[in-house]
């Protein structure tokens, strides 16, 4: 173990998943609040295809170009989500349902036409489905990092407006933010998490790193701010930890590990959670039912005498 | 008194295919509590939503201060309705409050324990100062409507627009908003309330909007809230459903 943690290499892709994690518990908090968490989902499958249309014109595996198409077919999936809906009868949710569907297949179709080309076949591209955090190199690494410290600090610096426009759109437009401004930025940084993350969590994968941490912050908090740095810190361990398991075995994808990872907190969290956990609900319970009790008892018997 | 605060012309507004509104024109006194009464569907809260632009205006304009919306919103407070927001949002009492408070603050600037004070001070006069940090999930409806008006008194505005504050609340809280409404119009702050309940209006307004689609009667309450005008307003919403489907049967001839 110890010589797989001494490789630089490893240390660097340890990091850089941690920071991944971070982001992706910090966004997936906003979107836990926004009550899209099928939206992630759907983005993140919608990015597949700009991953592999980017390959195919550049004919190399550049992270960074890759990212940018993955960056660009996510958006045009996110604007077809809202267009579907604000143009027709139909629902958010089969809007997103479909898109989501749609662009995986398209993208599944090209990745199959990409691999028959030599170039393709070499390529890895098939590492983006399921994540494969040991195949990403020192420029990946940084590109990786960068971006996630900018989705931080844009959350970080704004603290107070996203609170605002996640609890009331409404009045925060009264007050002068600008709502259309805030879904924008929100959707850019939802796009710029996932995107991010399609090397070493894959696309399939990457919407749970989002959804699980956040839902297992929530049971224990009441606080927005305690709830968003919880949410951040479960991201990040899961994405180490995931990464190192992973590394155990030769070939083995990061995503599914990182999410079993962050599904083990989630248990954790429904158990033990300290607001909302179920033990703590029941010990709550059965105190209030013997005070109650008790309570009874003392009437009945001051009844008697 | 000096003219009209608030000046809306030939107003109209849709949701879909629906036309909700309709030629809406009226002006607002300064210093007047308006009740905008109509039946349901009557376009109430789309009426305050489009003049704040929370709704798109189709056609017509709305001043105030002689101004546009944008460049006199610092003026103006609005109270949305209670089941318009997630109150199972993480959160307390004070820190709803403090968001009154964010156009001041600034924006990406923290609150600091002055502003915290002068939250805790409007809930105080909300009867809410032992709740202020209670999680807001906890709060009964009542708790939370307060809330949302210590919220808007927060603000310091001159001009508020609440959407229905009094629906679902107890006695005690209702009569709390009354309390404030009336010091906000002693103060000479201007009001506009959406408000349902016909048996209350004399009591708590002086002046009456009755609103069906289209402005019907607007002016001070004695005049304007009339058996006859509150019968063309709510009865004229059956009269005209009944214009539009001859083929059904005719329950309101």
């Amino acid at each position: 173990m110890w010589s797989i943690l001494s490789n630089s290499n490893t240390q660097w892709v340890l990091f850089s998943t941690m920071i991944l994690g971070i982001a992706a518990g910090t966004i997936g908090c906003l979107a836990y609040w926004k009550r899209q968490n099928l939206m992630s989902d759907a983005l993140s499958h919608a990015a597949l295809p700009g991953v592999v249309i980017a390959f195919l014109l550049i004919g190399e595996k550049n992270l960074f170009i890759l990212i940018i198409g993955a960056a660009m077919s996510a958006l045009i999936g996110a604007l077809f989500i809202q267009w579907i809906t604000t143009s027709s009868r139909i629902s958010e949710d089969t809007a997103m349902g479909m898109v989501l569907a749609v662009f995986y297949g398209l993208g599944i179709m090209l990745l199959t036409i990409a691999n028959q080309s030599a170039s393709g076949n070499q390529s890895g591209l098939d590492n983006f489905i399921y994540g494969q955090a040991a195949a990403m190199v020192r420029s990946d690494v940084i590109t990786m990092l960068s971006l996630a410290l900018f989705v931080i600090f844009i959350v970080f610096i704004g603290f107070k407006e996203w609170k605002l426009y996640l609890f009331d759109g409404n009045f925060a437009q009264g007050i002068g933010l600008s709502l259309n401004g805030m879904n924008t930025l929100y959707t850019i940084v939802l796009v710029i998490t996932i995107v991010i993350g399609i090397q070493a969590v894959g696309v399939i994968l990457m919407a749970a790193l989002l959804i699980i941490p956040a839902v297992s912050a929530r049971y224990w908090t009441h606080s927005f701010r305690n709830m968003l740095i919880l949410s951040a810190c479960l991201g990040g361990l899961a994405g180490a930890f995931g990464t190192l398991i992973s590394t155990f075995g030769r070939g083995w994808p990061t995503g599914p590990f990182i999410v079993v990872v962050a599904a083990g907190f989630f248990i954790l969290s429904l158990l033990f959670g300290k607001e909302k956990g179920l033990l703590i609900e029941y010990i709550q319970f059965k105190i209030y039912q013997k005070e109650q009790q008790a309570l009874g008892n003392k009437l009945g018997e001051e009844g008697s005498k | 008194m000096s003219g009209p605060i608030v000046q809306v012309e030939n107003l109209s507004a849709s949701y879909r295919k629906n036309k909700v509104l309709y030629d809406v024109s009226f002006e607002v006194q300064p210093g007047s509590l308006t009740g905008i009464v109509g039946p349901n569907g009557a376009g109430k809260s789309t009426l305050i939503k489009t003049m704040l632009q929370l709704h798109p205006i189709l056609t017509g304009s709305v001043t105030f201060y002689g101004l546009p919306f944008k460049q006199a919103k610092k003026r103006i407070g609005y109270v949305p309705q209670r089941g318009s927001v997630d109150w199972d949002f993480p959160t307390n009492a004070l820190d709803v409050v403090t968001m009154g408070l964010y156009g001041q603050i600034g924006w990406f600037k923290r609150p600091t324990s002055r502003h915290k004070q002068m939250a805790y001070e409007a809930l105080e006069k909300m009867g809410m100062a032992d709740y202020a940090e209670r999680q807001i999930s906890q709060l009964s409806g009542g708790q939370q409507q307060r809330v949302f008006l210590a919220r808007a008194l927060v603000q310091n505005a001159d001009l508020y627009f609440m959407d229905e504050p009094l629906v679902g609340v107890d006695a005690a809280t209702e009569r709390a908003i009354m309390d404030i409404l009336r010091e906000l119009k002693a103060k000479g702050k201007t009001v506009m309330v959406v408000h349902h309940d016909l048996q209350t209006v004399e009591d708590y307004f002086d002046h009456v909007l009755l609103l069906n689609r289209t402005v019907l009667h607007h002016g001070m309450t004695e005049d304007v809230f009339t058996k006859e005008n509150i019968a063309e307003t709510y009865g004229g919403n059956m009269r005209w459903m009944g214009e539009e489907r001859h083929h059904v049967v005719h329950s309101v001839q």
